[in-house]
């Protein structure tokens, strides 16, 4: 693959790289247009008082978010997260170590609302808010895919993510937003959907997938939309009606439901489960987003919310949805609310429903990626830790040959696949592929060591960020797999025993 | 009486004002201002039995910390450990009768002052040896680890080397606190640890010291993980 820049050197054992100043500050994705922004109700250029209204957001932030007042106070500079983040690993960028990227912010905290910064700022590392320091935050807050790996390390807890979501939204507030988060979320409150895929292509796209199961397992597996006499809605990013490996993993959800005898339906008004309301730190947005969702479960009168393969969506789904869009008391109290796809699958696996031929996947040694926003920032299950154990569940029932990674990257450990927070965009290819390093070295070890051939995972971003990044390492752009195609692969249809 | 005496009574009644109203006013603060929503990082406990275990290890063991980095933690671990050790030894000069618990602790103290100083030099080493901790390094974060440094240097040299009249100096602590004054002794060692002392009490509230109440607040440890049994409405909960 060629590249307009250095693609880092895969190395056999993780490497924590030297301070090299500058080398990412040129980074940064395009800027919304006035329409991406005017959507999301964003002034449509950068205001003339940025200045002030900056700050005015920023405290409205910190009286808004005891995580963003606790974390501005809290850091002692301990350096634990520094060697933390997939982006300063893949760079050497220092302001790409989470305690720098919170620092963009903090300085300017410091400055404006501290005794410390007003009256000493030399000492404090307190600056002024300046157009250069605004430019630092567009670049750098757009280099955290908010995975919150550092979250896990720091003695207070501080989660990078927080900070990346308040700075996004202070940017955006001024007029400067992201082009490619805030453009998806108009299309999702316009059309329904991140692709803007609108109704009578997705039923096309659906029949389509039901011939070719059809095709390929002479079994009538249906995939419904919008049917009323549902009893489950499905809420799957929209990357899972077309997009290679997505659609396989949809098509492992319909042969899932078909051999349960579940009856389900997709909604062509809540065709989407991504929200990057979360990305943008746009609370608004986000419950506007999330609230399609409630809307078509109501109206469609299902009884379960089940989620699709989604890191992000499922954060959303599992930790803010009862907030946002709650309370569920009209669906079925027998069931979570919302229920992930693999949760699902797995109580059917545990009762016996399903029945595997696990020698359908032996062509293949798969090890598993643990999507960051699942690992530490949601559960599957009934216990802490069911998102590490449920996933790899459902692999070992349809695979004979399952390895794991090193221990420090995957679970909650897990490193981020590069593209998640809004970064999945073909303006930040540098970042991706940089950002990518600690997931393919983690890879790398395992291909060598156990003849690995796919990695399985259970987001839409991490199987679209790798299948365009690995060719950059010159590893397959289809080693990266669904986990419900190894699920629907393995799955024998057909009548019961 | 002298005017060192009133210096430092003053110094020290001034001192425990910022300190005590500082840092109240951050616990207010940080109390009222909302989390509106769950975060903790996951895996994290489902039940608040739970949740108060797991900050029982980040507060006393560094839970965090540890997996980390192992340099970091074991000089930040044995820094913090000591000073309390050290603080413990320190109650002597305020209680009268001394609490039995205390007097047992308070020969360790001696032994926690150098490991203070152990701690903090390590953590004063990593700002220089590792680049990135370089890096984040601001001025106040290596005075404060000079300060720190040199309340515990001067301590352990009144104990080592010129000593005070400690009776005395418990009599001007006592009377600090019955607001009834006595002399202070004015020798420089001593004069100068306690200045140092006042220093450190003054600066917590408006520095990152602000970790210790911080840690409490802080949502992604502190908050159960059970998002979908129980509708969070986060105006001032966690």
């Amino acid at each position: 693959m060629k590249a307009e820049f250095t693609i880092p050197v895969v190395t056999n054992i993780p490497v924590t790289p030297s301070v090299v100043e500058g080398t990412m500050a040129h980074s940064r994705p395009f800027v919304a247009k006035s329409d991406h922004q005017s959507a999301l109700g964003f002034p449509e250029e950068l205001v003339e008082d940025w200045h002030d209204r900056a700050l005015a957001k920023m405290k409205e932030l910190l009286g808004k978010y005891r995580s963003l007042q606790v974390f501005m106070d809290s850091c002692v500079k301990c350096g634990a997260c520094t060697d933390k983040c997939h982006y300063f690993l893949g760079t050497s960028d220092p302001k790409n170590m989470p305690v720098a990227r919170q620092d963009l912010m903090r300085k300017v905290y410091r400055r404006y609302f501290t005794f410390a910064g007003k009256y000493f700022p030399w000492l404090v590392g307190a600056v002024d808010l300046t157009r250069e320091v605004l430019e630092d935050w567009y670049s750098y807050y757009h280099q955290c895919s908010e995975c919150r790996r550092c979250s896990v390390y720091c003695p207070y807890g501080i989660d990078t993510a927080e900070i990346t979501m308040a700075g996004r939204e202070i940017l955006a507030s001024v007029g400067i937003g992201q082009k490619y988060s805030n453009e998806i979320i108009g299309k999702v409150f316009k059309i329904g959907n991140n692709l803007g895929l609108p109704q009578p292509a997705m039923a096309d796209t659906l029949l389509d997938l039901e011939e070719e199961i059809k095709e390929d397992t002479d079994v009538d597996v249906r995939l419904p939309l919008d049917d009323a006499d549902a009893e489950v809605l499905l809420v799957t990013p929209s990357a899972d009606f077309f997009a290679e490996p997505h659609v396989d993993g949809l098509i492992g959800y319909a042969k899932v439901f078909h051999q349960a005898g579940i009856p389900w339906t997709l909604s062509s008004h809540a065709s989407e489960a991504a929200n990057f309301g979360l990305f943008i730190g746009n609370d608004e947005s986000m419950q506007k987003v999330a609230m399609r969702i409630r809307v078509a479960a109501l109206e469609l009168g299902v009884k379960r919310i089940i989620v699709g393969e989604c890191g992000h969506a499922w954060r959303v789904a599992y930790s803010y949805w009862n907030t946002l869009i709650g309370p569920f008391d009209f669906l079925d109290p027998d069931y979570p609310a919302p229920q992930h796809i693999c949760e699902a699958t797995y109580d059917l696996v545990q009762a016996g429903a399903l029945k595997f031929d696990r020698e359908q996947n032996d062509d293949k040694v798969v090890t598993f990626h643990d999507s960051c926003n699942v690992a530490r920032g949601s559960r599957m299950g009934n216990m802490p830790g069911g998102q590490f154990i449920i996933p790899r569940a459902l692999i070992r029932a349809s695979c004979n040959h399952f390895v794991d990674m090193r221990e420090d990257s995957i679970q909650e450990g897990t490193y981020c696949c590069g593209g998640g927070g809004g970064l999945l965009t073909d303006d930040l290819t540098e970042l991706r592929v940089k950002g990518a390093l600690p997931r393919v070295q983690a890879l790398h070890e395992v291909i060598e060591q156990y003849q690995v051939t796919h990695m399985a995972a259970i987001c839409a971003i991490c199987k679209s960020q790798f299948t365009k990044v690995l060719p950059f390492y010159s590893l397959g752009m289809d080693m990266i797999i669904s986990v419900h195609q190894l699920v629907g692969d393995a799955l024998v249809l057909g009548s019961k025993q | 009486m002298s005017t060192v005496t009133y210096l430092y009574a003053g110094a020290f009644y001034v001192a425990a004002l910022i300190l005590v109203l500082g840092v109240a006013r951050k616990v207010v603060i940080y109390a009222r201002t909302p989390a509106p929503f769950k975060i903790p990082t996951t895996p994290a406990p489902t039940t608040m039995p739970g949740v108060a275990g797991r900050m029982f290890r980040e507060t006393v063991f560094f839970e965090s910390l540890f997996k980390a980095s192992k340099w970091t933690w074991i000089f930040g671990w044995i820094f913090h450990f000591a000073m309390l050790i050290v603080l413990i030894r320190h109650l002597r000069y305020f209680l009268e009768p001394v609490w039995v618990w205390v007097a047992i602790v308070s020969p360790f103290g001696v032994y926690a002052g150098w490991a203070m100083l152990i701690g903090l030099s390590g953590l004063w080493g990593r700002r220089f040896l590792v680049d990135r901790v370089r890096y984040i390094s601001a001025p106040s974060d290596h005075l404060m680890l000079v300060l720190l440094l040199a309340i515990a240097a001067t301590g352990l040299m009144m104990k080592y080397v010129w000593h005070t009249d400690i009776v005395a100096v418990k009599a001007f602590f006592l009377g600090l606190m019955r607001f009834d004054l006595a002399p202070l002794p004015s020798d420089p060692l001593l004069l100068t640890h306690l200045g140092l002392v006042v220093v450190l009490m003054a600066v917590f509230p408006v520095s990152k010291l602000l970790h210790a109440p911080g840690v409490f607040f802080s949502p992604t440890r502190n908050q159960v993980d059970n998002s979908r049994e129980f509708r969070h409405q986060g105006i001032r909960s966690s």
